[in-house]
């Protein structure tokens, strides 16, 4: 059992939601990123995703891509964001680590060294959002041989015909990005995310994580209970960003502003 | 990867049923996106087969964008190279000034049978973004144009050109705010807004169809090449030569002689300010490697770490940072030749065919020409060489004068 099936089996054996945390690695610099990761457990994050940044993240609103500039011009690279895993793994066994990007970082660096890299650093899962189940031959494949999990984005527009191919080839949990368009930009409508998650059940036994847009512990408490998973990202992100200097560097508040607000939303996923 | 090495008994069948020529091309879009191009792929199918779509097409073609472009020999030009025959195919006579209306009106009579009201694009030098916009007002579309703040302040005459034709023009800020952060911005806009919009790509790149329904209609450059040419030497061309950026106008007049094996075809990348520089140029063949980004697995310039470099050229509808992947399986399988001319050589050309030709050629096709420079005299009296000449220069003045130390 890998380490997010074994977390989601816990969760689910304590009556609870997991939440989901997103960081971008290396950002705002790849000190305070490993800081501001290391104190996510604690805070309350029950699995972790960590962005992979790249120059042209597709699929992400202003927040994130501005965060993955930063780690970018702050040097970061695939190399790097592996290694801070394995900085992360040294001290913490059981938190389930998923990397979260685009292709083109993993293709370069060539994907069967990828996985034996990855596997060897601690990562669990992969979310790679440029690669639809139609490509599932470059990375999903051999990613589920070596061992991680290849977690599925599905979205508003999975309808039942899609949703066979997009369950076809998938482990570990299922990503539901509950509003149509980019990461971050609109608040979800929770009527409407309850009764598609209940439409993607019909297709799936995994677990399904809900993510884009949940702010505040409210939203994450009423999503909580329709699912097994409640995402954050923009708004940790925001919360960096909101503590750097102009010149776009990490302050004493940087690391405690994220896990503030992670303690503030666990808080709604577990009540 | 060795299969798609070897030569096939035709070049002119891809992609296969996943969008891939050789290796290159595909669907690396988001799950939000898939629905999309699939219904979008159905839809171009359907259009392909109908009669009465391809009726429409040929009627517009004739009467609004002005087609066929002339097959023009260049006489004095021919003569000052002192060897092949030069013929300009005058894609700068098109409504709009350029190719890129074929492929923009293609997608638009699409885009209405689909059902679409609202049409977004993305642009650099802006010459896409002006050609959508026209056509968006010819059949009362609402049109939004997404254009790199980078690049909005080199192209104002063609900012304002599309606010005429009443497109409403977005800036896009992120990244390197360029044209691939256009594209980027536009993809996001896309998912954003499922419904109702239709995304006009601009060039031979993207996820599948684009790369081959934008080939299909920009092809009638190189059937018309065709037709001309025998009519006017009796036999076809013995060399192609066009400029490549995305590589669309390339691709139109390549496509149709693919299967005529003698015929020599060179892509021209733009060199920048030579590839020695590593990053002030825009060859991704000539100086790339192969990656995804975009929707396609192609040749990009790159990083080691897989980062998207920017690219450069003194001509802002080459500096892509990729190139269409039909492009990528044609230099691999080494039926066309590609090469580069640098912006120096790509500014003498521009000059030398404003003097003996009377002509001002955009600075895109100003490199096909720097290419042909090197190549005509070389070549014996009776070879026929295709320029095409992708777009007029209108719009290039400011960038030269400015070259050239001269105030307007």
């Amino acid at each position: 059992m890998s380490r997010i099936e074994a977390r989601f089996a816990a969760l689910k054996q304590e009556g609870r939601a997991a939440l989901v945390t997103f960081i971008m690695a290396g950002a705002p610099a790849p000190a305070t990123a490993l800081k501001i990761l290391k104190g996510l457990p604690r805070a309350g994050a029950d699995v972790i995703e960590i962005g992979m940044p790249f120059t042209d993240p597709m699929a992400d609103g202003p927040a994130i891509q501005a965060a993955g500039l930063r780690a970018l011009h702050a040097g970061q690279t695939l190399k790097k964001t592996l290694k801070l895993v394995q900085d992360f793994r040294a001290g913490d066994k059981d938190t389930p680590i998923v990397l979260m990007g685009y292709y083109n970082p993993i293709y370069v660096h060539g994907v069967e060294k990828f996985l034996t890299d990855a596997k060897a650093a601690g990562v669990d899962g992969l979310i790679v959002v440029d690669l639809p189940p139609e490509e599932d031959d470059e990375l999903c494949l051999p990613a589920m041989a070596a061992g991680i999990n290849f977690i599925r984005l599905a979205t508003p527009t999975t309808d039942d015909a899609r949703a066979t191919a997009v369950f076809r080839n998938t482990s570990g949990f299922v990503y539901y990005v509950s509003v149509l368009g980019i990461t971050g930009t609109k608040a979800p409508d929770l009527k409407d995310v309850a009764r598609k998650v209940r439409r993607l059940k019909a297709h799936t036994a995994l677990p399904i994580a809900v993510g884009f847009g949940v702010k505040t512990a409210d939203q994450a408490r009423t999503i909580a209970r329709v699912a097994e998973g409640v995402v954050v990202g923009s708004a940790l992100v925001s919360a960096v960003a909101a503590t750097l200097t102009k010149q776009g560097k990490a302050t004493a508040k940087t690391a405690a502003a994220v896990h503030r607000v992670v303690a503030d939303i666990a808080r709604g996923v577990r009540e | 990867m060795t299969d798609s090495l070897i030569p096939p008994n035709s070049y002119r069948t891809g992609p296969d049923e996943k969008g891939l020529f050789g290796i290159y091309g595909g669907r690396f879009v988001a799950e939000t996106l898939m629905p999309l191009i699939l219904e979008l792929e159905g839809a171009y199918r359907a259009a392909k087969a109908d009669p009465a779509f391809q009726a429409e097409m040929d009627f517009f073609l004739e009467h609004y964008v002005g087609r066929p472009s002339p097959l023009y020999y260049a006489e004095r030009l021919s003569e000052h190279l002192g060897g092949a025959r030069i013929y300009l195919k005058r894609e700068d006579l098109n409504h709009t000034g350029a190719h890129k209306i074929n492929n923009v009106l293609g997608q638009i009579l699409l885009a209405r049978r689909m059902g679409k009201t609202r049409i977004i694009a993305e642009t650099g030098a802006g010459q896409h973004g002006v050609a959508t916009a026209t056509a968006c007002a010819r059949f009362g579309l609402k049109c939004v144009v997404y254009m790199g703040e980078v690049d909005i302040e080199r192209q104002k005459p063609n900012v304002f050109r599309m606010k005429l034709l009443g497109a409403e023009v977005v800036p896009a800020r992120s990244g390197s705010r360029t044209l691939k952060d256009a594209l980027n911005e536009a993809l996001r806009d896309w998912v954003a807004n499922v419904e109702d919009t239709f995304y006009c790509i601009g060039t031979v790149a993207g996820p599948a169809p684009y790369p081959e329904m934008v080939r299909d209609f920009q092809c009638i450059i190189g059937q018309e090449t065709r037709r001309q040419m025998l009519k006017q030497e009796g036999r076809l061309p013995d060399s192609l030569i066009a400029a490549i950026g995305g590589g669309s106008n390339a691709i139109g007049l390549f496509h149709p002689f693919l299967d005529d094996k003698d015929i020599e075809i060179h892509g021209v990348e733009a060199a920048g300010l030579g590839l020695k520089t590593k990053t002030k140029h825009a060859a991704s063949i000539t100086g790339g490697r192969p990656g995804v980004l975009h929707g396609n697995r192609t040749y990009l310039l790159m990083d080691d770490d897989g980062q998207i470099i920017e690219g450069h050229s003194i001509s802002a509808g080459l500096d892509y940072p990729g190139i269409g992947p039909e492009h990528a399986w044609l230099n691999d399988i080494g039926r066309v030749k590609y090469v580069s001319a640098t912006d120096k050589e790509a500014l003498k050309a521009f000059q030398l065919l404003c003097q003996l030709e009377g002509i001002i050629p955009a600075l895109e096709p100003s490199h096909a020409l720097a290419h042909a420079m090197k190549l005509a005299p070389k070549k014996p009296k009776d070879h026929l060489m295709v320029v095409n000449l992708s777009g007029r220069g209108d719009k290039d003045i400011f960038t030269v004068a400015d070259i050239l130390g001269v105030k307007l």
